[in-house]
């Protein structure tokens, strides 16, 4: 379980973050929905501390984060990026195992088995030995995702994780993703599909602004928003 | 003809020399240029300022002038001070030379090596941070092998400008290649095959040299290494 309070993030004159809490219970699916700019990424990226928040509180499973504790914290938040951010230098293998092996200190014999499952779940078995530029933008994000799964994580965290692919390889990435919400993972995706969200998503938040607007079930939120403000941007992107 | 061909046959006795100098120094520069490009990249404030002023001394002064305190105006100063007396001297010139070019080299490798670091995606950085590894896990896994693969071509071109600039060592007595000729034409008087001796052997190092990083450069960006 993830629960943030109080989360505010400045840059300089523009507040993107104006106090937003959330809760994501073990096995839960919640997605972040909201136009451009209105500061989900930038929350999100406060969840692990890569932006530093001004205020507010990050605990997992009952456990604050703090400066002291980050590092071993973030092994339990894994991260997916819109980027990929995938290690260029460094097979499909050894990105899985790298931070395995360095940092949970896992034998290489135990990573790399487990990294061929990981594979295998994400579909790439035959790839371990491949090198990122040879692989397509789909198969990059997939490999991320084994990547964070190495990690054994309470929870993923997806930002934006099919923005930068193209409309053909989304819906491997996406197939992906839902499997991993079948099998009981805990994941909060940051997505500006809705398909997907009104599909996989057990509750949905919809933030503007900044500032989280309406929040509720997936159902509610798609079906039956309260918001003028959730309304209107639902009406533009459906 | 033949004289010129004595020329590059004296100025060709200097070559190991400058060649181990040359060598020395690289591997000098490159390793306390790595060390001056982390503290110029480290959050503290000391080592930062340490890095930025050694860096700006020595690119702002002549290696001739840095050669010459290196071998002569550091033992003077180890003989004639107030507070110990040592007589101190190099053992051969042959160590401040390569120190100093070394030293030297350092500075300038800072630099290139620091623009490699800031040359690798933060993304991937990101990424490290997000799987929970240090900084120092980062940068041995993560930062410095890319960066380091990113500033090969400039080492081979730092290499090729040590081999020139090693001919400053001819004034601190090192017989290199530019000594070797000096010398040569202070017994015979031949004074142009002498120096166009030293030029031609320059030359012979540098060129092939320098098509061979750039041929490598080519091949590591066809391949997608850099």
């Amino acid at each position: 379980m993830i629960k943030a309070t109080g989360i505010e993030k400045n840059f300089g004159g523009l507040h993107a973050v104006k106090g937003v809490d959330i809760t994501v219970n073990d096995g839960e699916v919640l997605c972040i929905i909201g136009p451009s700019g209105s500061g989900k990424s930038t929350f999100l990226r406060c969840l692990n501390m890569l932006e530093k928040p001004d205020s507010g509180t990050v605990e997992v499973d009952g456990e604050k984060v703090t400066d002291d504790n980050i590092q071993a914290m973030r092994t339990k938040m894994a991260m997916v990026f819109q980027n990929f951010n995938l290690f260029n230098h460094l097979s499909v293998m050894e990105n899985i195992t790298t931070a395995p092996i360095h940092v949970k200190k896992e034998s290489k014999d135990k990573a790399e088995e487990k990294a061929k499952k990981l594979l295998k779940l994400v579909g790439l078995e035959d790839k371990a030995g491949t090198y990122p530029r040879n692989l397509s933008g789909g198969q990059k994000q997939r490999v991320a995702i084994a990547r964070a799964l190495a990690m054994d994580p309470e929870i993923i965290l997806f930002d934006e994780p099919t923005s930068a692919l193209d409309p053909e390889m989304v819906g491997e990435v996406l197939d992906v993703m839902k499997k991993l919400a079948d099998e009981g993972m805990t994941m909060l995706v940051v997505t500006h599909e809705m398909g997907f969200a009104r599909e996989v998503a057990d509750n949905v938040i919809f933030m503007a602004e900044g500032q989280v607007v309406e929040s509720g079930s997936a159902r509610q939120i798609f079906e039956n928003p309260c918001h003028e403000r959730t309304k209107s941007f639902l009406n533009k992107v459906l | 003809m033949e004289v010129y061909l004595q020329g590059i046959w004296v100025a060709l006795q200097g070559a190991p020399m400058t060649i181990a100098v040359s060598i020395f120094a690289v591997i000098v520069g490159a390793v306390v240029g790595l060390g001056f490009a982390l503290m110029r990249k480290s959050e503290k404030v000391i080592p930062r300022g340490i890095a930025k002023i050694y860096i700006e001394v020595v690119r702002g002064t002549p290696m001739i002038v840095q050669a010459l305190i290196m071998a002569y105006g550091i033992p003077y100063l180890l003989q004639h001070n107030s507070i110990c007396e040592i007589n101190f001297r190099w053992p051969v010139l042959i160590i401040p030379a390569m120190l100093v070019c070394g030293l030297n080299s350092a500075a300038y490798m800072a630099e290139v090596i620091r623009g490699g670091i800031q040359a690798v995606d933060p993304g991937q950085v990101e990424a490290a941070q997000s799987l929970g590894m240090s900084k120092k896990q980062i940068n041995r896994f993560i930062v410095l092998p890319q960066a380091f693969r990113i500033v090969i071509p400039s080492f081979g071109n730092e290499f090729v400008t040590l081999i020139k600039e090693t001919a400053v060592l001819s004034y601190v007595g090192v017989v290199e290649i530019l000594r070797s000729a000096q010398l040569w034409n202070a017994a015979s008087y031949e004074t142009f095959p002498a120096y166009i001796g030293a030029a031609v052997v320059y030359l012979a190092l540098t060129y092939p040299l320098s098509k061979a990083v750039g041929a490598l450069e080519k091949y590591m960006m066809k391949d997608g290494m850099i």
